[in-house]
């Protein structure tokens, strides 16, 4: 559906690609881990190798939480925009999959958040 | 011979059927040229009713009197320290947001009803619209009258207005009102009269006004007062609009419901701002929000939506919804406040021992389940000097503007709660079916939306860094972080002679 306006509409995007300088956004949420209350966003260099996500990017974000460093990485399950995916840990973002305001999701199978409460 | 006086009646006939008339040197549409637009039709503006009969002046004599009241109190209050007989300085996170989130949109709405009150053609609903107006105004500055005294004790209550248009969590009332104010007319006053006033406004009233009333702040309680007889004309006014339109034409009905779906929805999320103050930041609560959706939109809503039936009118879309978030809805949105408390420009704090008790037997089916281990983590990880906050920033939904915490409550209440459509290419991420449903029902107006964080990044706020984007929004170090150990918890503890280590507790909190 459109808009009903009396004069037209202005045609605005506040949040295109080219406002970020050279950046995309990205969103990555923890499953089962919600003490992060929301998935978190990053203004990323789509050229940045989705291991340098991990180590510089999650990392220090992430590892607030207790489970963090008990992640088995090999095993961790990755959906991006609702798609299972296996991540090229030495490729780039956008050559991932990975765009601009796309929701990355990761499972860690057998951590279950604080005293295993999801949290 | 002196006229005789006419009665009142007469008079109120006078002022808003006898003051309009068929303009002939320019057509009645460039006139009034916003009241059609939106494709209600009127046919007869002369139905109009206006259910509360009060000419303009009997509404200055009854204001008038209200305010020499109101400031006599306010007066007395400051004389007399009344701050210091509050049940404690945390009480005033409650009042810090207030202040900067709730005070500007009555300013917003003051706007709103003033250029309504210019632009309806029928004569009964400007003068309805006007006296709106000027209440609408009159509510802003007399909350910031009452709320002033507290600014000369306290932190954070120094610039409501210019942090109302920055500030990240700020951005979610602001949004409501700017989304209501940039519609046409008919549908700003379905979503501030029926929606929000009529339907909503319970909720929000219970906790300021009786939360004031429970927690010593009579300043409040009287403001509230001086306000509950306008609430209440504005509240009779937002039936009337829908019932008016509605008898208009049969073909209103599909655009009335559609925006009653949506301003339920949109002031129904502005209002979890609203649950986290009701069973968090006031010291004594009340009552619970759950227990406030039962009373005040389960059981008086759905009885008006009943009688509205014989319209064709249904309850609003996802309402059940609603009704199924009330058992998560505060705790949800305290959790993401004691997570950036380093980013709030009130104080927040973890819920007493007392206070969890209170939720528990409040919420016997979900805090002990799902809330009470994360309070009690924290509290475990102040104790021993580990917390820290979130260093990342949170996903916005694009229309309510709210980080993107809610879950599926109804299935899954740990499984975050994620929505998202594609328009032009882009992607937009929603909290839930009834942001998506807004989003995709008008794309070109939220594709507009400020969402702060991506502000933030996109480097309009100040810096890259908290420490930047805090001094964009006025936010001083005294302002923000835990409430025990600020400023405003010191001061408070060398009034009541205690020792400021001390953990805050209340002896109210009975």
């Amino acid at each position: 559906m459109t808009i009903n306006a009396r004069d037209g509409y202005v045609d605005i995007v506040k949040d295109k690609v080219e406002n970020f300088h050279g950046n995309q956004l990205v969103y990555v949420c923890w499953d089962d881990h919600l003490i992060f209350s929301a998935a978190q966003a990053f203004p990323l260099p789509p050229e940045m190798p989705f291991g340098a996500l991990i180590s510089e990017v999650m990392t220090p974000v992430f590892n607030l939480h207790p489970d963090f460093a008990k992640i088995d990485w090999p095993a961790v399950e990755w959906t991006v925009d609702g798609e299972k995916f296996s991540p090229d840990m030495e490729a780039s973002l956008k050559d991932n999959g990975v765009d601009h305001k796309s929701l990355i999701r990761f499972k860690t199978p057998g951590l279950m958040g604080i005293n295993g409460t999801r949290y | 011979m002196a006229a005789k006086r006419l009665n009142l009646r007469k008079r109120y006939e006078l002022l808003t059927r006898g003051m309009g008339w068929e303009t002939t040197y320019q057509k009645m549409d460039d006139v009034f040229p916003y009241d059609t637009f939106e494709g209600i039709k009127i046919t007869d503006w002369d139905k109009w009713e206006d259910p509360f009969r009060l000419t303009m002046d009997s509404y200055w004599k009854f204001q008038a009197e209200k305010e020499k009241k109101l400031y006599a109190i306010i007066d007395s209050f400051a004389q007399n320290n009344g701050q210091t007989n509050l049940s404690d300085a945390s009480y005033l996170s409650a009042i810090k947001l207030f202040l900067t989130g709730v005070t500007p949109l009555e300013y917003g709405a003051h706007q709103g009803f003033a250029h309504l009150g210019r632009h309806f053609r029928g004569e009964g609903a400007r003068v309805a619209c006007q006296m709106q107006a000027i209440d609408e105004l009159r509510h802003a500055q007399t909350q910031i009258h009452t709320i002033s005294h507290y600014n000369k004790h306290f932190n954070g209550l120094h610039d409501p207005f210019y942090q109302f248009d920055r500030v990240w969590y700020l951005s979610v009332p602001k949004s409501f009102i700017e989304d209501a104010q940039s519609a046409g007319p008919f549908e700003f006053i379905t979503s501030i009269s029926f929606a929000f006033e009529y339907v909503l406004t319970n909720l929000l009233f219970v906790p300021f006004m009786s939360g004031a009333a429970y927690n010593g702040d009579m300043a409040t309680t009287t403001f509230g007062f001086s306000a509950q007889s306008d609430e209440s004309r504005h509240m009779t006014l937002g039936l009337e609009i829908i019932k008016f339109m509605l008898e208009q034409h049969e073909d209103n009905l599909p655009i009335i419901q559609g925006w009653i779906d949506k301003h339920f929805w949109r002031a129904y999320r502005l209002l979890a701002l609203v649950s986290a103050m009701q069973d968090y930041m006031l010291t004594n609560s009340p009552m619970s929000w759950k227990e406030a959706w039962e009373v005040y939109f389960v059981e008086n809503g759905g009885a008006l939506f009943e009688d509205l039936g014989r319209y064709g009118l249904k309850m609003p879309k996802y309402h059940e919804l609603a009704t199924a978030e009330s058992e998560h809805l505060s705790h949800q949105v305290w959790s993401v406040f004691c997570l950036l408390g380093n980013a709030t420009g009130f104080h927040a704090f973890l819920p007493t021992e007392e206070k969890m008790d209170w939720l528990s037997e409040k919420y016997p089916d979900t805090f002990d389940k799902y809330y009470r281990p994360r309070f009690e983590y924290w509290a475990k990880q102040k104790a021993e000097g580990t917390f820290e906050y979130i260093k990342g920033l949170p996903q916005l939904c694009q229309v309510c503007q709210i980080p993107m915490i809610f879950t599926e409550v109804e299935s899954d209440p740990m499984q975050l709660s994620f929505r998202d459509t594609k328009h032009n290419g882009d992607r937009y991420h929603f909290c839930s079916d009834g942001c998506k449903d807004i989003f995709e029902n008008e794309p070109e107006k939220y594709t507009q939306a400020w969402l702060p964080v991506h502000q933030i990044f996109q480097g309009n706020c100040g810096g890259p860094t908290l420490e930047e984007v805090l001094e964009w929004y006025k936010f001083a170090p005294e302002d923000v972080s835990d409430y025990i150990g600020s400023q405003d918890h010191q001061r408070w503890q060398e009034w009541k002679g205690k020792d400021k280590d001390t953990p805050a507790k209340t002896e109210a909190n009975g």
